[in-house]
């Protein structure tokens, strides 16, 4: 056993309190500290936090962001989102590949570069874009990578390369970061003028109940993308038996081609630590957990220093706005990449230090949460509604956006557009209005909420974005007529093929199931009876899925054989003869024949 | 203190069950059979097979983890669901190596006997031919993950049973898949043969050694009677 290793994991340990609850900060600081968590790793950390080490093995094993095996010092994370694709990140990852002389999935031989593919990063207004270690780069392009490379060569440190600062707080000296804001639509709750500390002290003159009354009175909807009323929600977990409650943000927004949380959580984190420390007073909490994605981690430091800044100015801590009695404290948890942890229920898990798989339901979170305890999971927006909301009243609030949709939504626009970016709009906006807005001409396709939501062709570009038409998280990605729309679903669908968390049976054999058959329909071997089986498949995975992962996930496909069935149809032609080719003969027969040989006499 | 009866019906026909029951456990005690793999009478419902999902008031849930209400209309008996349980199981048999004919589980196979009892002779999705491991070290017991379809058994036997944690989930998504509470091998971990996890496994993942065909064909568990048939056999009483 490596002395030097079980040192420093011991330390690790004995920072977060030998708290198993607490592994996930535990095993990414030791694949910070040492590059992986390698098995003589695994047994430190179970030794020391008295766990089974199959368990501290299963948690290591689940996050994209964690590994057993060694990784070089600088990790760069292409993202090769569909939007990535678009914006020309395949010569990008030729670049680098070059630059470094290795394959994607690669390490360089003197263990300073490992190169690989990430899932969308939250950054598709500019992409291409890339993570290294902890850094975010952003619009990069072939002739930037050798620059690039050379300059992480020379600092051998991606925090310390310099570039180009990004708008707002990007530039803080504590994000210092290149990511751009890219706001180009400011709406009337998010990004309006807002006085800090108001709402909380209007929400403190009320009684809990009747806070939840004003939120009820609003019509608030979650605005992660399920939609369900915020003030039932407060009020379940008010009402729930348990000594302590919790306030839990949803920051791990992970749906392909959103990332509207990204530039609240930049810009307007004032909205969202005072929403939750309403939460917190509502439904009789003390305890608020912000989980941001792992993707985010530049943010974290800025994030930590706004929370003191909020307790020195009486917004947080104790006594907050000297009422006695109400302490309310907000921390920050950190993902380490996985998509699922944006079930609420998987979230939990997350924070649990458990794998990120979702729980069982009921109980639901408002009952039994975070560690047994009454729990209320809103996203970053939501929070945000909520002090508008005390702001401005209920009365005001639902006068903006539909009857069914009070408020406003924000969209993060992006794909074959002119002006990507973020869009604040009343609920009720038509795709039509917000293409118009993002400069998008030559349309075929919008995907409204990501890959879980559905491809909408033209003849719905007048259908509007509301609960009761088109519900989003805020995903919009924009196809012009160029884009194969079978080639788009099978990228999405590969996403949902490597994200499935795989605890149920529909969801992790399914979404493969999926992807094979419309590979070999993309690959010209497709027959007319494939889309009946697509569509009997995508059913049974939807309805039996445990939860909206699985829910959702054959939509790629079930919406663009509903809303593009020509494209299929055009590649599965019954021919002539009545003989379909369903596989390659040719190639089935290439490994016997290289292993015996001889060429097939038949074939 | 007596608590009140729920009433409520699955398929048409009324049943009693008791607060606190989920409708697994009120269907099997009323002889109604809900068709399932990963559910194992007296351990924590898993909820991960799905072959147990019913319709309830409209809606799709587990009927191993959902609670029974008063008034609820649960369908089971359904062409619809039987279709999705169908194609659940040929996940499952496509997912893994599963060879009936030489399998020492064959006849005592809750896999195979649901199979057989909801009609397939063979899956319509084609198979995926995963490269598993085989755990032979263990002087009693052996693991076949080739077989296994990660119902979480013997993880749940383990830790709530037996006080042991020897099984745990590794990996995610087509990736996941069961391991043992020790770098490599089941040798190393502390299970004993008489353990509940080493008896849980539904399907041939986990066996005893020297004991395989041991019953003659013919006198196996489903060779007489489908599964579900010791529920479904209280009714008739």
């Amino acid at each position: 056993m490596n002395e030097t290793l079980q040192a420093t994991v011991k330390k690790i340990c004995e920072e977060n309190g030998n708290d198993r609850t607490k592994m996930i900060n535990i095993v990414k600081s030791v694949q910070k500290k040492i590059g992986c968590v390698n098995n003589e790793s695994i047994d430190s950390i179970a030794k020391q936090v008295n766990a089974p080490r199959v368990d501290v093995e299963g948690v290591v094993s689940f996050y994209a962001f964690l590994s057993k095996e060694s990784k070089g010092k600088i990790v760069i994370r292409l993202c090769n989102d569909v939007v990535d694709k678009i914006k020309g990140v395949d010569k990008v990852a030729e670049a680098f590949c070059d630059e470094l002389g290795i394959k994607m999935g690669d390490t360089t031989s003197d263990d300073t570069f490992t190169l690989e593919y990430t899932p969308c990063i939250g950054m598709c207004d500019q992409a291409p874009a890339a993570l290294i270690n902890d850094t975010v780069v952003t619009d990069l392009s072939p002739d930037k990578i050798k620059k690039l490379i050379s300059d992480l060569k020379e600092q051998n440190d991606p925090s310390k390369i310099s570039f180009p600062k990004g708008d707002g707080n990007n530039a803080h000296e504590l994000v210092n970061s290149m990511v751009n804001n890219n706001i180009l639509k400011k709406g009337e709750v998010i990004f309006s003028d807002f006085e800090s500390g108001a709402s909380l002290k209007k929400a403190l003159s009320m009684k809990p109940e009747e806070v939840i009354g004003v939120i009820k009175t609003s019509s608030l909807r979650g605005r992660g993308g399920a939609g369900f009323p915020t003030g039932l929600k407060w009020e379940f977990t008010r009402a729930a038996k348990g000594d302590r409650k919790i306030v839990m943000c949803n920051a791990d927004e992970g749906e392909p081609g959103t990332f509207k949380d990204r530039v609240i959580l930049t810009e307007r984190y004032d909205l969202l630590f005072e929403g939750m420390a309403i939460a917190g007073y509502a439904i009789g909490s003390d305890a608020g957990i912000i989980y941001l994605r792992g993707e985010y981690l530049y943010l974290k430091n800025f994030l930590e220093s706004m929370i003191g800044k909020a307790k020195e100015n009486g917004f947080l801590g104790k006594k907050i706005l000297g009422l006695e009695g109400f302490d309310f404290d907000i921390r920050i948890q950190m993902g380490a990449g996985a998509y699922i942890c944006g079930e609420e229920s998987a979230l939990i898990s997350s924070c649990e230090g458990l794998r990120g798989d979702p729980k069982t339901r009921p109980p639901f979170p408002a009952q039994k949460g975070y560690k047994n305890c009454p729990t209320t999971v809103n996203n970053v927006e939501t929070f945000c509604c909520v002090s508008k909301i005390l702001d401005i009243g209920a009365e005001k609030f639902v006068q903006i956006g539909t009857k069914g949709s009070t408020g406003t939504k924000v969209l993060s626009i992006s794909g074959d557009c002119k002006k990507p970016g973020i869009y604040e709009f009343p609920f009720g906006v038509t795709l039509e209005e917000l293409l118009g807005d993002a400069g998008a001409e030559d349309v075929q396709a919008v995907l409204v909420g990501g890959p879980s939501g559905q491809f909408i062709a033209s003849d719905g570009f007048k259908r509007k974005i509301c609960f009761t038409d088109l519900a989003t998280g805020g995903s919009i990605v924009i196809f012009n007529k160029q884009r194969n729309m079978l080639e788009i679903a099978d990228e999405y669908m590969a996403f949902f093929e490597e994200e499935s968390c795989g605890y149920c049976t529909p969801c992790r054999v399914g979404n493969v199931l999926l992807k094979k058959c419309l590979e070999r329909i993309i690959d010209g071997k497709g027959e007319p009876k494939d889309l009946d089986y697509l569509n009997e498949l995508g059913e049974s995975i939807k309805l039996t899925s445990r939860c909206g992962l699985g829910q959702t996930s054959p939509n790629p496909v079930l919406t663009t054989i509903k809303n593009f069935r020509s494209q299929y149809e055009s590649i599965i032609k019954e021919k002539k003869d009545g003989m379909q080719p369903g596989f390659d003969i040719k190639k089935a027969i290439n490994e016997a024949e290289n292993l015996t040989g001889r060429k097939s006499v038949i074939f | 203190m007596e608590q009140k009866a729920i009433t409520f019906t699955i398929d048409g026909v009324e049943i009693k069950g008791s607060p606190g029951q989920t409708i697994m456990q009120a269907a099997d005690e009323a002889g109604v059979y809900i068709p399932r793999l990963c559910y194992l009478k007296d351990l924590t419902p898993h909820g991960s097979c799905r072959i147990c999902t019913v319709m309830v008031n409209g809606r799709s849930q587990a009927a191993c983890t959902q609670p029974i209400t008063e008034g609820m209309v649960v369908e089971n008996n359904t062409d619809a669901l039987d279709e999705h349980r169908r194609n659940i199981v040929d996940m499952l048999f496509v997912e893994g190596n599963h060879y009936c004919m030489f399998c020492e589980k064959s006849g005592n196979c809750e896999l195979q006997a649901m199979a057989y009892r909801l009609g397939i002779c063979a899956p319509k999705y084609p198979y995926l031919f995963p490269q598993s491991n085989v755990d032979a070290s263990h002087p009693d017991i052996l693991i076949d993950r080739n077989r296994c379809i990660l119902c979480g058994r013997c993880v749940i036997a383990s830790r709530d049973v037996d006080g042991k944690n020897v099984f745990e989930f590794v990996g995610r998504g087509p990736e996941k898949r069961i391991a043992v509470n020790a770098e490599a091998k089941l040798s190393d971990t502390d299970i004993d043969v008489t353990d509940k996890a080493a008896q849980v496994c539904p399907v041939g993942a986990i066996i005893k050694k020297r004991v395989g065909f041991a019953v003659p064909i013919g006198e196996r568990l489903y060779d007489k009677e489908p599964i579900g048939s010791d529920i479904e056999s209280k009714k008739n009483k």
